[in-house]
């Protein structure tokens, strides 16, 4: 089985049965990473490049463990050791790390359509690990598998997503995503962190609520985004204090959402300005899980992608 | 029939004479002596002994006038020359051109425009006229010695690329320009809401993750400039007007009586954002492609004489400059060879324009807007002539225009509509064919 796909560079394209075949891949794998022997030869002899020119910490831990699980051979690009010091433009670095043969490009970088672009001119299959702030696919598909575990479906879910949602590519991921499997998004932050016409993003639009405690109170799940500072040249907002009692997730907040409902953070959290520290750690909260979903999400994708570069699957009983 | 081939006066017959001035197109001739339109005749043929150029059906229309074009000379050669600039102007069917201030060193000093109008001589593509800076530098602070860059050759006045956000430097630059009989052409952006900004703000920018700058950008600066001209009574001239509002704002400017006039590009005419969705930076331009509202009233500004003429905006750039990441590619495309087919294709063939209206445009309305010569077939005018075959079909092919740069998103696309070549000073120039 594979996604008949040469890149996964967005998931507005993705059909509900590819989503639905990536979920279920990506729990089959879950149960790799259980065993004692957490690895699968699935990609023995598939070289994968790990471009990251934007930092990471989860992205990319998880992307390296994903593909040693599945027995690639990897390499690491960073952009603070690289010859971008030295003036070497992105199509220059990629087409030279495409001279040396690798089969995949697992890319972050800060320019929204960046891998677009490397699409026109790299052979390899490209893996968007986050562009500028247009998307971020995996993480979009760890969050979607991390609720689906909990609900089985997502037909008529309410998730809102809180924060920064006009320097989101997590939010815009996660919008595409959830509309395409029947999900209802509400958007949440506040006016000058709002995009234009952002009503209108994904399969049927989402809903747009200024009011924090209005965007929960029937939320099945809430996604809290971190107030982006390195993005926004100019403040956005008055101060982190200012955003934390309007739009900081409190226990006090959550108790006016339903009491199941599920928190979500994409991380790093900014604990005390979009999330209160008893929110991180509560019950409810299942930011471990997402990260731990994550690497499982990651092999799925990759597994799927790689294709007839793979092997195939020995999943052993 | 004698060869007409460097002939000091022969007839131009069999055409199609699309003049401006009479609002239609009618079959006749026209006889240049010396380089001046000597003699009209509404007959196809000619019987006389001077030696013929047999037009074969082709419309003959004046030369097209374009007043906003960068020939990047000096500094930016790697992108244009102004022999290669002037080149792709006099194959696009245009005789004359003016050039803009954001050169290196830019044009705030005599000794730029001089050399300037020498190198355009030397190519002899096509008539240069030269815009001089604003503001030394274009720094937006201190106004340039006017009346030396006029002594010099320069017949307007811009820092297009940027806008002059000091509003008092800008009444100086106005008043000061109003003695000297110069039009101010204004690049309206407010500097701050468009800063970092990579296309038009709305749904597409959205979708894309870029970010974008709202009309309210440019309306803000029209409506600044326009209040000043009021004040100042000087002639402004509204650069690449690119939205509704400005449209508006330009509209009701004209009613009262202020002394603004106004272009508009063949790509904010043609093209709308939406066609950004794939990140394509051939299309990345500032002001940057709008709504499909916009465009509807950029055309009906066109119709109404909101708008008196099209500009190119010609804006060369480099396949190093643009072939990056979308947000570090340079805004900009040409426009001087491809600009009458991209409009005739779309405006003319697509029902909304008829010919002569297009042809007003790019010849008598860019002349009235900055007075200067040209823009009609008329007895003792000079014989700059642009010879058009509306039905030819042709594609843009990288590496083929005459330009130096490919910075167009029409590389690949057929267009209708093709420049024969043109008549400089009653001298034949093929086009690029």
């Amino acid at each position: 089985m594979q996604l008949n796909r040469k890149n996964l560079i967005d998931l507005d394209e993705l059909s509900a049965d590819e989503i639905t075949l990536i979920l279920d891949s990506a729990a089959k794998f879950k149960e790799v990473l259980q065993r004692k022997i957490k690895k699968v030869p699935a990609l023995r002899g598939v070289t994968i490049a790990n471009v990251f020119y934007e930092p990471s910490t989860r992205t990319r831990m998880s992307f390296e463990l994903a593909e040693k699980r599945l027995s690639a051979d990897i390499i690491n690009f960073s952009k603070a050791t690289s010859s971008v010091k030295k003036g070497e433009s992105l199509r220059d670095t990629l087409e030279n790390i495409q001279a040396m043969k690798v089969d995949i490009v697992v890319m972050r970088h800060g320019s929204s359509g960046a891998h677009t672009f490397a699409s026109e001119f790299l052979e390899a299959k490209i893996v968007n690990a986050g562009d500028g702030q247009h998307a971020h696919p995996t993480q979009a598909l760890l969050d979607m598998m991390t609720l689906r575990e909990r609900w089985g479906g997502f037909e008529g879910k309410r998730v809102t997503i809180i924060g920064d949602i006009m320097h989101s590519r997590v939010a815009r991921s996660n919008i595409w995503g959830l509309t395409r499997m029947g999900a209802l998004v509400t958007v949440c932050g506040p006016p000058t962190m709002m995009p234009t016409a952002i009503e209108k993003l994904g399969h049927g639009g989402v809903t747009v609520e200024y009011d924090l405690r209005k965007a929960i109170v029937d939320a099945d799940a809430i996604n809290i985004l971190r107030i982006q500072l390195e993005r926004q040249e100019t403040k956005l907002f008055p101060s982190m204090r200012e955003y934390f009692e309007v739009f900081g997730v409190t226990p006090d907040v959550l108790r006016d959402a339903p009491p199941d409902c599920i928190v979500m953070h994409p991380g790093p959290m900014n604990r005390g300005v979009e999330i209160a520290q008893e929110v991180a750690d509560g019950p409810q909260a299942v930011i471990l899980p997402q990260v731990e979903n994550g690497v499982a999400v990651r092999m799925a994708v990759l597994f799927l992608l790689a294709g007839s570069a793979a092997e195939s699957v020995e999943v052993e009983n | 029939m004698k060869d007409w081939k460097d002939k000091k006066e022969f007839w131009i017959t069999g055409a199609k004479i699309a003049d401006p001035a009479g609002g239609r197109i009618r079959a006749g001739s026209v006889c240049v002596r010396k380089g001046e339109i000597a003699e009209i005749a509404w007959q196809k043929q000619i019987d006389s002994d001077l030696p013929v150029f047999d037009a074969e059906g082709a419309v003959l229309a004046p030369g097209f006038i374009d007043v906003h074009a960068h020939l990047r000379e000096p500094g930016f050669e790697d992108k244009e020359t102004i022999e290669t600039g002037t080149a792709a102007a006099a194959a696009g069917g245009y005789t004359a051109v003016l050039c803009m201030a954001n050169t290196d060193p830019p044009v705030d000093d005599p000794s730029v425009v001089k050399y300037i109008l020498r190198r355009a001589a030397e190519a002899g593509h096509c008539r240069v006229y030269v815009a001089g800076a604003v503001t030394k530098g274009l720094a937006g602070s201190d106004i340039c010695e006017y009346r030396h860059l006029k002594e010099a050759g320069a017949v307007a006045l811009s820092d297009d690329g940027r806008w002059v956000v000091n509003s008092r430097t800008m009444r100086s630059a106005l008043e000061y320009a109003r003695m000297l009989g110069l039009p101010v052409i204004a690049h309206c952006e407010d500097s701050f809401l468009a800063a970092g900004t990579q296309m038009n703000e709305g749904f597409t920018s959205t979708r894309l993750g870029l970010k974008g700058t709202p009309a309210a950008s440019e309306e803000i600066a029209v409506s600044r400039d326009i209040m000043l001209a009021q004040l100042t009574g000087a002639h402004l001239h509204v650069a690449h007007v690119s939205t509704k509002g400005s449209v508006d704002l330009i509209r009701a400017a004209k009613r009262r009586g202020v002394r603004v006039t106004a272009e508009a590009t063949p790509h904010h005419l043609a093209l709308d954002e939406t066609m950004l969705a794939g990140y394509d930076r051939s299309l990345k331009v500032n002001p940057p492609l709008r709504s499909r509202e916009d465009v509807a009233a950029l055309r009906a500004a066109l119709k109404d004489g909101t708008i008196d003429c099209i500009a190119t905006d010609h804006a060369p750039h480099s396949e190093i400059d643009k072939q990056v990441e979308f947000d570090l590619a340079p805004p900009g495309m040409t426009g001087l060879e491809t600009a009458f087919a991209l409009l005739h294709t779309e405006l003319v063939l697509g029902g909304q324009f008829d010919m002569i209206t297009l042809l007003s445009l790019l010849t008598a309305g860019p002349a009235r807007a900055l007075g200067l010569p040209g823009g009609t077939i008329a007895v003792g005018a000079p014989a700059d002539l642009a010879l058009i075959d509306p039905a030819m079909k042709w594609i843009p092919e990288r590496g083929k225009m005459r330009s130096r740069s490919n910075n167009t998103p029409l590389l690949g696309r057929e267009l209708t509509g093709r420049v024969l070549g043109i008549f400089l000073e009653g001298s034949w120039k093929p086009g690029n064919i």
